[in-house]
């Protein structure tokens, strides 16, 4: 069904931060309707990775090639800045692991929504409001809050807003870094349902970041194992986890109790 | 055993082989088995035999590409072509176990607040089935394994083992796979739930599906199994 042209085309990606190389010759594809998960320890360079990708950090070396629906794989770095800016406001979603970095924190969560749909083209006042209540209830926000500012939400609302602002574009494919990070364990089984449940009923293709193996095991179909800035293993998430064979990804999964 | 015979084959495993190497404890190699081939036709029940520890699972998993051999092949007939289950790109492995291959577990592995009846209809649906014909089948299914009606509506990780391992099987046959791979799945379960489960394959079998399995259970074995085959043996036959 998908085997033909992927959706993302990641070649041979690196990037320095001065001398320090955060990502090193990282290769791989992304096909539609894939969740591609990225775990490692911290400062291996997952961030780093994913804002190369997400067209928000020119990598030092490499080439990231998207799948633009009118011309076919094309160079990310090589689009102008406003046709750059058009593509991460349409076909993609970026979740940030910081809401606060995400989010308009002084503007309603209605409007944190509408401005999206405004920002594509939507103009009917109506309307933008119809979908953004529509939103806010699919990602279980109290509508008795559509006018409050997210300053005052909790840590899960807010990424929760997050969310329903980046996919009210009806985007192809999103990133997302951390997206339970520094949400409490019942908030973290809430949102992750959510995001299964999206990611499925939308047949979004995504590329996720994240610490935790089960979050991981829950959401991704793949996984990419980073330690100093390279990828050691990839493969199928339950493959990677159940019979991993690079020595840090023994570790990692082996100093995990049950994932 | 004999009227399957001129049957195609929907398996071919050919000189597969899978060494464990735990690099987190001294590099300690265990080798599992090495150049082991097996056909499983269309309609045909193969039962997977020999002591713990033989590789019965691992065996299992490898066909699944849970597990990564280290050597060999795992053909599958996957509608007209024939996709190598051990060297296949991901999202064509995963491609295969949508449609093609499905495998039921020892232990069912819960998912968070998704209930028992759309743990099961999953499969399915993601198959591109509607949601109520999946869940509908759902229900078909766990009421054949006597999962009360109450407990649809919850999700399993409060449910006991043998009820766990119901709503797995239940997963398992929710989507008519033409190949079926089972790992104990009547180990924790009473007689009248394995005689489901037998009724369950034999279904599958008479729809030509190919099944590979692991049954402790001499009856189970002896009422579903067409043929046996010894890990060890076949490992070392080659
Ligand atoms: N803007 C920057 N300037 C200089 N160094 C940076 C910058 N951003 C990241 N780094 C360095 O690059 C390396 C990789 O950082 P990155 O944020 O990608 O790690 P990470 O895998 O996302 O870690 P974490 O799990 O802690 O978020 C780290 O050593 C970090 O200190
Ligand atoms: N993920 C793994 N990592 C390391 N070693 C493994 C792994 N899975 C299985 N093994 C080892 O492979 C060998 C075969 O195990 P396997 O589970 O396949 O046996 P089995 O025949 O299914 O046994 P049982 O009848 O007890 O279930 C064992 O020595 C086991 O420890
Ligand atoms: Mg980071
Ligand atoms: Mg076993």
């Amino acid at each position: 069904m998908n085997s033909a042209s992927p959706l993302l085309r990641v070649n041979n990606l690196s990037h320095a931060f001065g001398n320090l190389l955060a990502c090193s010759d990282i290769s791989f594809e992304l096909h539609s309707g894939e969740v591609l998960g990225v775990v490692g320890e911290s400062g291996s360079g997952k961030t780093t990775l994913l804002n190369c990708l997400s067209a928000r950090l020119m990598p030092t070396n490499g080439i990231v090639e998207y799948d633009l629906r009118d011309r076919g794989l094309t160079d990310i770095y090589a689009l102008s800045e406003p046709e750059r800016r058009f593509l991460l406001r349409t076909d993609w979603g970026v979740v940030m692991q910081n809401p606060r970095d995400g989010l308009r924190m002084g503007v309603s969560a209605g409007g944190n929504v509408g401005e999206r749909l405004m920002a594509v083209g939507a103009r009917h006042y109506g309307e933008i409001r119809g979908e953004a209540e529509s939103w806010l209830s699919k990602v279980e926000m109290d509508l008795g809050r559509i006018d409050d500012a997210p300053k005052h939400f909790s840590g899960g609302m807010q990424q929760r807003l997050q969310i329903a602002r980046n996919l009210v574009t009806k985007p192809r494919l999103i990133f997302m870094d951390e997206p339970t990070g520094g949400l409490d364990v019942s908030v973290q089984a809430r949102l992750l349902d959510l995001l299964r449940g999206l990611v499925r009923e939308l047949k979004l293709s995504a590329i996720i970041v994240t610490h935790d193996l089960a979050v991981a095991r829950l959401l991704a179909d793949r996984l990419m194992v980073m330690k100093d800035g390279k990828v050691v293993e990839t493969g199928l998430t339950d493959q990677v986890l159940d019979d991993p064979h690079h020595p840090y990804t023994q570790l990692l999964v082996s100093s995990v109790l049950q994932v | 055993m004999t009227e399957n015979q001129n049957q195609q084959p929907l398996i071919r495993v050919e000189n597969l082989s899978k060494t464990f190497t735990l690099h987190v404890q001294g590099d300690a190699r265990i080798p599992v088995f090495a150049d082991l081939s097996l056909e499983v036709a269309t309609g045909e029940c193969v039962a997977l035999y020999g002591p713990s520890g033989t590789g019965k699972s691992t065996l299992l998993r490898s066909l699944y590409a849970n597990y990564k051999p280290g050597g060999g092949h795992v053909w599958v007939r996957h509608g007209d072509d024939w996709v190598d289950m051990a060297t296949a790109a991901p999202h064509r492995v995963l491609e295969v176990r949508r449609e093609t291959m499905g495998y039921v577990s020892q232990f069912l592995r819960v998912i968070p607040r998704v209930s028992a009846r759309d743990i099961v209809a999953e499969p399915l649906h993601a198959l591109g089935r509607d949601l109520e014909a999946a869940r509908a089948k759902a229900e078909v299914l766990l009421e054949r394994l006597n999962i009360p009606e109450a407990m649809w509506d919850l999700a399993p990780a409060t449910f006991s083992g043998g009820e766990q391992q119901r709503v797995n099987i239940a997963r398992g046959f929710a989507v008519d796979y033409p190949i079926l791979l089972l790992d104990e799945p009547t180990a924790s379960l009473d007689a009248g739930n394995r005689a489901v489960v037998v009724e369950l394959i034999r279904e599958a079998k008479a729809r030509g599906s190919a099944l590979v399995g692991i049954f402790h259970d001499d009856e189970v074995r002896e009422a579903v199994a067409d043929r046996i085959f010894d890990v060890e043996a076949g490992a070392l036959a080659a």
